[in-house]
């Protein structure tokens, strides 16, 4: 995938059905499910909002596997904290699904304080023919009564049911910014600022505390946690990121508490790049591990860079997402957009990385073949079911047609979420308010 | 785009801010731009005392980014750098030019003398520059910015507003109350007088540079400490009841 191939994708929008963008519609978390069938949403508003993958249809060629609307609820709802004087979001931080294990689907979604465990069934058939209630299910009249019947299983229209099923809640002191579920299915880890608590999914009064950067005096405080993930395989091992910059493996079998890390992973700064804002874009807004387990991928504001597990000198590979901000680092730091956290994704193969950036733009690295492209979600731009145009920044000196100089993008219209199907090419952007879903119809295996 | 509109009184200000600069389409200097950045960055710190709890990770990166001003320009010491023209000339409608700020600093040594080591480390001055902002350095720069007798008692000042910045959020997170009420008034007051003395100065015009620049970050600050203080009686309130 480059530039010059024709690199075959189509748009499929759902776009939310209003003409304004209120704020509670901007979704700030997407997630595929492990099967990719499921697509789940959270909001501002609290609201978590699950797409599913109709079944291929023979029939009609365009309407293979598109996603639909399955079940929309409101997770969390605004909060006061009477004590501080202070209002806690009800915005979803983070979804994260269980691996299914029966016909239910479980998912953890969170906001800055609270995190629930949803317990998401279907039901298409519904009893009918009881012997003591009538079809409205009041008690029937004994009298009337002559025969009796085994009531049967009628078909019904599909209804999707949501409940609770735990809260796990007073855990954290700090805004939570990640959640991990373990690949032992039965504990999970929060992420705060400045903490880390494994739980186990079925307790909900306690959890353990597995790191605790706050330091003894807060005026001391220099560095913060910004994302944390276990990982795929090793139940014991998990990382968490800083705002330094910094990537700390750590073995849960060293210590109850795992403040001392197993493995550090930092890159030396450049010397000759250094400037009053090189800390602030050095901070990992974002970790993942590849679905292989061997390598992370973290998002800085500038680059995405890919880790070996096996070497903490230096990441293996460093891409430049909009190097063309480096000279604008002080406009951005005015207007608060260098603390922007970007998200990053690994494609099903761990091939293609995929991040976003500004202006709707988003950005994909082929690691084997090192080529990139840029892509543009937005409705202007691609029609449903067209194929995406490459976008171009321009910097200065030759400029083609389409391109788009620096100084006109739109700072306001970022894609900070973004995720991708773990087995198929098809991706999932979320741009503000709109969901963006993107397949790439000709090369829909995985290479 | 981006945060536009700050313009700069370029004649007067040039006499001035730049001293013996002859010109007044002067560049901004760097140690002028630091200034801003640093004046920028108390804002954006106190700014965070909002109805939602405040950022963490940005309050700690606005933070380290001060200390880093502020350990380069205790490093400075008394040099004052008036920088000749750089090449090119950046248009003046930025008083925060992007470029020199973001330069590596191995180009900047290319441009500016070394410092004056023979004077030695005056720490002391350094926050005095911080907290005395820059309606008084843009005044009279040269002598105002080393100022002895104003630093003493305003070193004490920056350094307590920086941690207690942090004593708050930690004060607010951790929900101790009766903690809200240490020490709040003194930094809270100082905070309201510096910055409505930066937003309102009207007896220099070269006050007028930066109050343009604070009033494009929204809110204005000064009523950001009033909502503070508001907040604070609300909080009173709670205590009272219960």
């Amino acid at each position: 995938m480059g530039e010059d191939t024709d690199t075959r994708k189509i748009n499929h929008s759902f776009l939310r059905d209003h003409s304004y963008v209120t704020e509670a519609d901007i979704i700030s978390t997407v997630e595929f499910n492990h099967t990719g069938e499921l697509l789940a949403t959270g909001d501002k508003g609290g609201r978590v909002v699950i797409f599913q993958r109709e079944p291929e249809s023979k029939n009609a060629a365009h309407s293979q596997g598109e996603y639909d609307v399955y079940s929309t609820f409101q997770s969390h709802e605004p909060e006061f904290d009477y004590l501080k004087s202070l209002e806690i979001e009800e915005k979803i931080n983070k979804i994260k699904w269980l691996p299914q294990q029966n016909a239910a689907h479980s998912l953890l979604s969170t906001n800055d304080k609270t995190i629930k465990l949803w317990k998401i069934t279907e039901r298409d058939k519904r009893p009918e023919g009881y012997n003591l209630k009538d079809e409205e299910g009041k008690l029937k009249d004994l009298s009337t009564v002559t025969s009796l019947q085994v009531p049967v299983l009628k078909p019904m229209d599909l209804m999707v049911e949501v409940s609770p099923r735990r809260v796990f809640a007073n855990g954290h002191t700090y805004h939570i910014n990640s959640i991990s579920v373990n690949s032992d299915c039965e504990t999970y880890m929060s992420a705060d600022d400045l903490r880390i608590n494994l739980w186990h999914l079925a307790i909900t009064d306690r959890s353990f505390n597995i790191v605790d950067i706050k330091p003894a005096n807060m005026e001391d405080l220099t560095e913060v946690i910004t994302a944390s993930e276990f990982h795929p395989h090793h139940c014991n091992l998990f990382v968490y990121s800083s705002s330094k910059g910094s990537l700390r493996l750590c073995d849960m079998r060293a210590a109850a508490l795992c403040d001392k890390h197993s493995k550090l992973f930092e890159e030396p700064e450049d010397p000759s790049n250094r400037s009053f804002f090189s800390e602030i874009i050095s901070s990992v807004s974002d970790v993942k591990f590849s679905h292989s387990g061997r390598y992370m991928l973290t998002r800085d504001y500038l680059t995405v860079k890919v880790w070996d597990l096996n070497m903490e000198a230096r990441p293996i590979e460093t891409y430049q997402v909009h190097d063309y901000l480096r000279s604008k680092l002080c406009s951005l730091y005015e207007n608060d957009c260098i603390f922007d956290k970007f998200e990053c994704a690994w494609n099903g193969s761990d091939s293609v990385i995929m991040t976003g950036a500004y202006n709707n733009f988003f950005r994909m690295f082929d690691r084997n073949t090192k080529r990139d492209v840029t892509l543009e979600a937005s409705r202007e731009s691609s029609k449903p079911r067209a194929v995406l145009k490459p976008r171009r920044v321009c910097v200065g000196g030759k400029r083609r047609r389409d391109d788009i100089s620096v100084d006109s993008l739109d700072f306001t219209k970022k894609i900070l979420h973004t995720a991708w199907h773990p087995a198929e090419n098809i991706i999932a952007i979320a741009a503000t308010n709109n969901l963006y879903i993107f397949q790439d119809k000709v090369n829909s295996e995985m290479h | 785009m981006f945060a536009r509109g700050l313009k700069r009184k370029s004649a007067e200000d040039g006499e001035d801010v730049e001293g013996g600069l002859a010109g007044a389409q002067a560049m901004p200097s760097y140690s002028l731009q630091r200034q801003s950045l640093l004046d920028m960055s108390l804002v954006k710190l106190q700014l965070c005392h909002m109805l939602v709890e405040p950022n963490l990770c940005r309050s700690v990166l606005i933070a380290n980014t001060v200390r880093q001003i502020q350990e380069e320009m205790a490093q400075d010491g008394t040099w004052r750098v008036v920088a000749p023209q750089a090449a090119g000339r950046a248009p003046l409608d930025r008083l925060v030019s992007t470029d020199i700020l973001c330069r590596s600093v191995r180009e900047q040594e290319g441009e500016r003398p070394g410092p004056d080591a023979g004077d030695g480390h005056t720490p002391d001055l350094v926050p005095g520059l911080a907290t005395v902002p820059s309606a008084q350095a843009l005044r009279s720069p040269q002598s105002s910015l080393w100022e002895v007798d104003s630093s003493r008692e305003n070193r004490g000042g920056f350094q307590k507003s920086l941690d207690q910045i942090f004593e708050t959020l930690e004060n607010k997170t951790s929900g101790s109350v009766e903690e809200l009420f240490a020490d709040v008034d003194s930094p809270y007051y100082d905070l309201d007088a510096v910055l409505t003395g930066m937003v309102g100065s009207t007896q220099s015009g070269h006050g007028s540079g930066l109050q343009a620049f604070s009033s494009a970050t929204a809110p204005p600050p000064s009523s950001s400490c009033r909502s503070d203080l508001g907040e604070l009686d609300h909080a009173v309130e709670i205590l009272v009841e219960t």
